[in-house]
């Protein structure tokens, strides 16, 4: 193929909507919505905020197949208030791998793909956001029991607050180049810390702090993928054939003391220092 | 004057008595076992260390050290119980002012050290160790998240400085692009955005509120109601389900359960 050729052939996945994303992550014809728009359950705290919602407060629930594994998708739309979730979009996502955990309890092996795009809590149902991720929180580990839950990060809005928590839960990430995940926003982060501490500003300052290929070559997630559906879909594939991990990462607590325990703290940190603190024991 | 909270660690120091500290911990973890009636339990506070090596981790905010650490004092609890029939209770005494927000912390993946705490507090209350939170102070955001809000049961004191809440008010009318007195304003009307413990209790996510005499430092009294309540909560939770659902059913919340129901339905 010619480069040309190449180029034509890609797909961009980040230029995807949170329902085609959903759709080209699964088998042809088996894409089924759960809640769809047209059932309107919309979150009823923003219209009296006046702030318009949308008929499917920006989550995407899709049950299908993939690869001919089940599978249940929960796309966030970061298109819609910064993919923030409230308490209709998190009840969803909270609800569906709550589903999956029990199908897996009765003998049906239903995995979790997550696509994530989202600045955590919706402020305006501030509470009802926090209590809805503490429950998708809650579910992503009752069902990694049984099955991977995969998250996926492609980007442009990234993984933040709460919702970063979640990504930290899965079984396995993948990310591409566009993706950021981090706990705290760059903004909230300036205005908390100083512009010395983070320059929200500074855009290949975060991403080399926070963007995908970093978190990638620091082992904080699994795939670094380029920005195709193929690919991306390929990949997502593979991690749910790898099953349930050894051990997932967020219950490796000594080996990530021991490694901040190794930390010169008396000097800013820098990209590098980090790669190197966190290689070694990737394969 | 401190610049921070001691209420997470004056309570740690009431319900833990004589009982010796738990060592091999970061300095801004104080976690102990002790007996309530009964019952074995685990008490863990996340207390300020203004000598951390972690600057933007020093007036008790949840950092790196915390949630790796945090993740570690349950998982140790959850390998000692392994075998036995009765699980000691973990109580997470939650006076947590926020996550750390600074540059090594999101270049060392805070987000991956707060998922290992919730991680571990809700592995402990799926294999059956009655997990409590009781809020003694503030309880915000991924701090919350972190330690304190995978509990089977929340018991929050009756105080004005016992909130819950995603986001700091000044930061929150920012973000909203709104001013503090509008954002106050909205507040008054739509319960998920107050500040104040009755509006989240309206939200059904308390299992109970008590009131005290002297928060900041409780008295004799004060110690025996909590830990009355303490015991009642871990007894509740004996024979109830392990997951979280014990928080859906208020009206406030009625969306939380339509959805539920519907995706059942559809599924």
């Amino acid at each position: 193929m010619t480069d040309s050729a190449a180029l034509l052939n890609k797909h961009s996945f980040v230029e995807l909507g949170a329902r085609q994303r959903a759709k080209a992550l699964l088998d042809n014809g088996s894409f089924r919505e759960l809640l769809d728009p047209f059932q309107r359950i919309m979150s009823p705290w923003l219209l009296r905020q006046g702030v318009v919602p949308q008929s499917d407060d920006g989550v995407v629930i899709a049950k299908g197949l993939l690869d001919g594994l089940p599978v249940v998708i929960a796309a966030i739309e970061g298109a819609f208030q910064g993919g923030s979730l409230g308490e209709v979009g998190g009840a969803k996502i909270a609800g569906a791998l709550e589903l999956a955990a029990e199908d897996n309890r009765k003998g049906i092996p239903t995995r979790a793909v997550l696509l994530l795009e989202t600045g955590g809590v919706r402020l305006q149902e501030a509470n009802l956001g926090l209590a809805a991720i503490a429950e998708i929180h809650s579910a992503i580990v009752d069902l990694r029991q049984y099955q991977p839950v995969i998250g996926v990060v492609a980007g442009s809005v990234g993984c933040f607050g709460g919702m970063s928590i979640a990504a930290g839960l899965c079984s396995y990430l993948l990310v591409t180049q566009e993706a950021r995940l981090g706990l705290n926003g760059p903004q909230v982060i300036e205005q908390e810390a100083g512009i010395d501490e983070y320059d929200s500003r500074d855009r290949p300052f975060i991403w080399s702090l926070t963007g995908g290929e970093q978190r990638f070559a620091t082992g904080l997630v699994d795939r670094y993928v380029a920005d195709d559906v193929a690919q991306i879909r390929e990949h997502v594939s593979q991690l749910l054939h790898l099953g349930v991990p050894a051990q997932h990462r967020s219950g490796q607590a000594e080996v990530f003391l021991q490694r901040l325990a190794r930390l010169d703290t008396e000097v800013q940190i820098e990209p590098a220092a980090v790669r190197q603190l966190y290689q070694g024991e990737r394969p | 004057m401190n610049s921070y909270s001691l209420r997470g660690l004056r309570w740690f120091e009431a319900l833990s008595g004589n009982a010796t500290p738990l060592e091999g911990l970061p300095a801004s973890l104080k976690v102990a076992d002790v007996t309530l009636g009964e019952q074995n339990v685990r008490l863990l506070a996340v207390v300020a260390d203004p000598d951390s090596r972690f600057p933007r981790a020093r007036n008790g905010e949840v950092g790196l050290l915390e949630g790796w650490g945090l993740a570690k004092a349950v998982d140790e609890a959850i390998d000692a119980d392994r075998d036995a029939p009765h699980k000691r209770a973990l109580i997470a005494i939650v006076d947590v002012p926020s996550q750390a927000y600074g540059r090594r912390e999101e270049a060392l993946g805070i987000h991956q050290a707060l998922a290992g705490a919730a991680d571990s507090y809700a592995r402990a209350r799926l294999a059956g160790h009655p997990v409590i939170g009781l809020l003694v102070g503030k309880a915000m955001s991924g701090a919350f998240l972190a330690h304190g809000y995978q509990a089977n049961r929340l018991i929050a004191l009756r105080d004005p400085g016992v909130m819950v809440h995603a986001m700091g008010k000044a930061s929150a009318a920012r973000v909203t692009l709104r001013s503090v007195e509008e954002l106050e304003a909205l507040a008054a009307s739509v319960p998920p955005m107050a500040y104040d413990i009755d509006s989240f209790a309206s939200l059904g996510l308390l299992w109970e509120t008590l009131s005290v005499e002297q928060i900041e430092q409780p008295n004799a009294a004060d110690l025996a109601r909590v830990r009355d309540c303490l015991q009642q909560a871990i007894n509740e939770v004996a024979d109830a389900p392990r997951d979280l659902s014990s928080r859906l059913g208020a009206t406030h919340r009625a969306a939380s359960s339509t959805v539920r129901q519907l995706l059942r339905a559809q599924w």
